[in-house]
């Protein structure tokens, strides 16, 4: 039954298709054991977990999203920081954000515990969504609209850091995002921003 | 057999095999250019650590992305697939006791590659490349960037296609008797593997370059990113199956290392060539361009078989290590064959330490952070050149230069220089790396973006704090990365100093030690005559489940167990986030 002692450098004559030893068979059904249950989490997380990258994705046309985000930054300012647009639109809205070289635009400011639609794409080249400090990445690429259903758990002021290679400027690109509690207090973090009571309500 | 060869080549002193002179000079040669290019790849990394050290913070920010970028080709492209044909060169002529094919092909395909390679570096190092190591469109870079590479691709294509025909020729003059060696074998499946990958590399990279010249429009940014990766992942599987060919190879050399079953060992490299160019999908788990099915297909059934032929190589390589051992009566205990292993035989220690490094760091990290969900908390932070250094530096490059130390006198015939900077140099690299690695999957853990000159934002609109534990994280970061760079250039002083300057080596004196000749060589590892009766011994069933390999067995039951671990300590820290998706 047992092959021959030989090392990984010797020919082998004859047949090689031969049974392993019980030691090794229990260690591969182990590791395929394993691998089912690495493929079982993630369809499962679909429908038990709260973190799923699924979203709606679409094509757009870089300049038309832009044009979009504008219009949407417009229709919820509330204010400025550091001549950003806030935007505060209200919950269940569909939320624009798009990456340009080398700025977030525009500042989003969401109610926690409040469910929105983010769309975020690229007007110039890739982006990398990255929300500090909670650490949740997503590809920002330009030509795409990935529209992700978010439920901000926690109030705060959160930063945006861009974590995809965009340029020479790449690391100076931070936006923010700023949930607010229920009693609906903006943190302002820079005594120059300015609130004004805008259209939102 | 044993028809004789018509070009001029030499007996082995060690093996009593004939050496083609064509593919002796072959082999050498592709190994210079390889250790050249590790050469600038490794000046680049020290320059890298020491600016992601915060505290230090060397580079300019134009200097740190044009230095990335070199570092990510030198290191992942140019180092390791010279290397590779190299090992191609190796496995497919000496190893099987026969003659390359062509040659005179052989020497223009290499000529193309360094001349390829020559332009990537021009490009580059004179700003005409910023894009990094990716390139994802829109980005632009000088059109010889793209062209410089299809060059290299081309010629690296054309060698595999070599190795193939030397195959062929080996079979038809009959130079060995039976199956291909396994080491050939795993060695084949890295050609195969490259062929899917430059396939790919030239379906990205010509509409590129056509693209750069103005030919036509740009290819769409999200077909780029999926192609690219189906050369950017896949040539790190050409990687694995040559990485895990050299672990028999160096399990053989230096303890005597036996094959288990050759069944087991072959089905999984097969699952190798099966599955692994749909697992390139892992790095567009959070991209928008694909959906949810298609990310769960391509990263679980075929990325997880794929995984499950590194959890079977992780099996039987140290496996057939301790069986190698026990059958040289190293008996005693659970462990006794690794006490009393050759842990001051570089070639021994490279073996282990890149075995360990490969599965427990990068195997378990990369299989984690490849999960569709996991992927939120990881994609582009520091924790994916955690991850990645584990496989490519810990793993291959660490196994690489294991093999270095035997290819030294055997195919060099010299002595290996500086023998006792030599016997510590594995340790030194493989230390100074795995502190590199933990500093960057723990700052990544925290956030911390890879591709990134500044985390301290200083010229950014908004603040950005960062835990202040990220500074001793990124300290790591630049030790370990200075340790390395050490570890590294020592390797290539080694081998540049034993190449041009070495003792010269006319056989292997055997039975005593001699400084500059790896103990595998001049105490060969051989198994007695009455090796099988030991083997049935072993084996016998009285001994049960644990069988021949207890020792083996404790250690993956401990692999497994931190696999688990920390794939769901994962699940965990990712269902603390927002609700998405």
């Amino acid at each position: 039954m047992l092959t021959k002692v030989h090392t990984g450098l010797d020919p082998v004559p004859g047949i090689w298709w031969k049974p392993a030893h019980k030691a090794e068979r229990v260690w591969v059904a182990i590791a395929f054991a394993w691998c089912l249950v690495l493929f079982a989490m993630m369809p499962l997380w679909h429908f038990r977990g709260g973190q799923n990258p699924s979203g709606v994705r679409r094509r757009v046309e870089p300049k038309a999203f832009y044009a979009r985000t504008v219009a949407f930054a417009a229709q919820y300012k509330i204010g400025e920081d550091r001549g950003l647009p806030i935007a505060a639109p209200p919950p269940g809205a569909d939320v624009y954000l798009v990456g340009l070289t080398f700025q977030w635009y525009p500042i989003l400011q969401l109610q926690q515990g409040k469910e929105y639609m983010l769309h975020l794409s690229a007007l110039d080249v890739n982006h990398g969504f990255s929300l500090f400090p909670l650490s949740i990445n997503f590809q920002v690429v330009p030509g795409y609209d990935y529209g992700l259903r978010i439920t901000p758990t926690a109030a705060g002021d959160f930063r945006i850091i861009c974590n995809e290679f965009c340029g020479i400027g790449h690391h100076t690109m931070v936006g923010r995002v700023i949930v607010v509690d229920e009693s609906g207090k903006p943190v302002a973090d820079n005594a120059a921003a300015r609130l004004t009571n805008g259209d939102a309500k | 057999m044993n028809a004789p060869f018509n070009t001029p080549s030499r007996t082995c002193p060690a093996t009593g095999y004939r050496v083609d002179r064509q593919a002796e000079l072959l082999t050498r040669a592709n190994a210079v250019v390889a250790v050249v290019s590790l050469l600038i790849g490794a000046v680049a990394a020290l320059l890298l650590a020491l600016t992601r050290w915060q505290a230090v913070h060397l580079l300019p920010a134009v200097w740190y992305y044009r230095v990335l970028g070199a570092h990510g080709m030198n290191m992942l492209i140019f180092f390791i697939i010279f290397f590779e044909m190299a090992v191609l060169w190796f496995a497919s002529t000496v190893l099987i006791n026969a003659r390359p094919a062509a040659p005179k092909y052989g020497w223009f395909n290499f000529g193309l590659m360094v001349v390829g390679s020559a332009i990537v570096e021009w490009a580059q190092w004179s700003g005409r490349a910023d894009v990094l190591f990716t390139s994802y469109p829109p980005l632009k870079a000088h059109p010889a960037f793209y062209l410089g590479i299809i060059f290299f691709a081309v010629g690296a294509l054309g060698v595999t296609g070599q190795f193939f025909a030397s195959l062929v020729i080996a079979k038809r003059e009959k130079t060995y008797n039976g199956s291909l060696p396994l080491v050939v074998y795993g060695a084949m499946t890295a050609a195969i593997i490259a062929v899917i990958t430059l396939v790919h590399g030239a379906m990205v990279y010509i509409p590129t370059f056509t693209w750069a010249m103005g030919w036509t429009p740009m290819p769409d940014p999200e077909v780029y990113r999926l192609l690219w990766w189906a050369l950017g992942h896949s040539s790190q599987q050409i990687n694995v199956a040559a990485m895990v060919a050299i672990w028999y190879m160096l399990g053989a050399l230096t303890v005597g290392a036996v094959v288990l079953n050759e069944k087991v060992s072959r089905s999984a490299f097969v699952l190798y060539i099966l599955f692994i160019s749909m697992a390139s999908a892992h790095h567009l788990l959070v991209d928008p361009g694909f959906s949810s099915p298609w990310k769960i297909v391509n990263t679980s059934y075929f990325m997880y078989l794929a995984v499950l032929a590194s959890m079977v190589h992780g099996f039987t390589v140290p496996a057939g290590m301790e069986l190698g051992m026990r059958l040289r009566g190293y008996t005693d205990g659970l462990f006794g064959w690794l006490r009393r292993a050759p842990w001051g035989d570089p070639g021994f220690s490279s073996l282990v330490l890149s075995v360990v490094v490969f599965g427990f760091f990068g195997g378990i990290t990369g299989v984690t952070l490849g999960t569709e969900q996991i992927n939120i908390i990881a994609h582009n932070t520091l924790r994916i050149p955690g991850h990645f250094h584990a496989t490519v530096v810990s793993g291959t490059a660490v196994a690489f230069m294991g093999a270095t130390y035997y290819l030294l006198p055997l195919i060099f015939r010299r002595k290996v220089a500086f023998w006792s900077l030599a016997r510590w140099q594995p340790y030194m690299f493989a230390g100074g790396l795995l502190l590199l690695e933990f500093g960057m999957t723990f700052a990544g853990s925290f956030g911390v973006p890879r591709r990134h000159w500044d985390i301290s934002f200083s010229q950014a609109p908004f603040d950005v704090q960062f835990n202040p534990m990220v500074d001793v994280f990124l300290g790591m970061l630049g030790i370990g990365g200075i340790i390395a760079a050490t570890g590294a250039l020592s390797f290539v002083l080694i081998a540049v100093t034993t190449v041009f300057f070495g003792k010269k080596i006319t056989e292997f004196p055997r039975g005593v030690t001699v400084p500059g000749i790896p103990q595998g060589l001049t105490n060969p590892p051989v198994h007695s005559a009455d090796v099988d009766e030991r083997n049935e011994a072993l084996h016998a069933p009285a001994r049960g489940i644990a069988g021949a390999t207890p020792g083996t067995l404790v250690l993956v039951a401990v692999f497994f167990a931190a696999f688990v671990l920390y794939y769901f300590t994962n699940w965990k820290l990712l269902s603390f986030l927002w609700k998405i998706g």
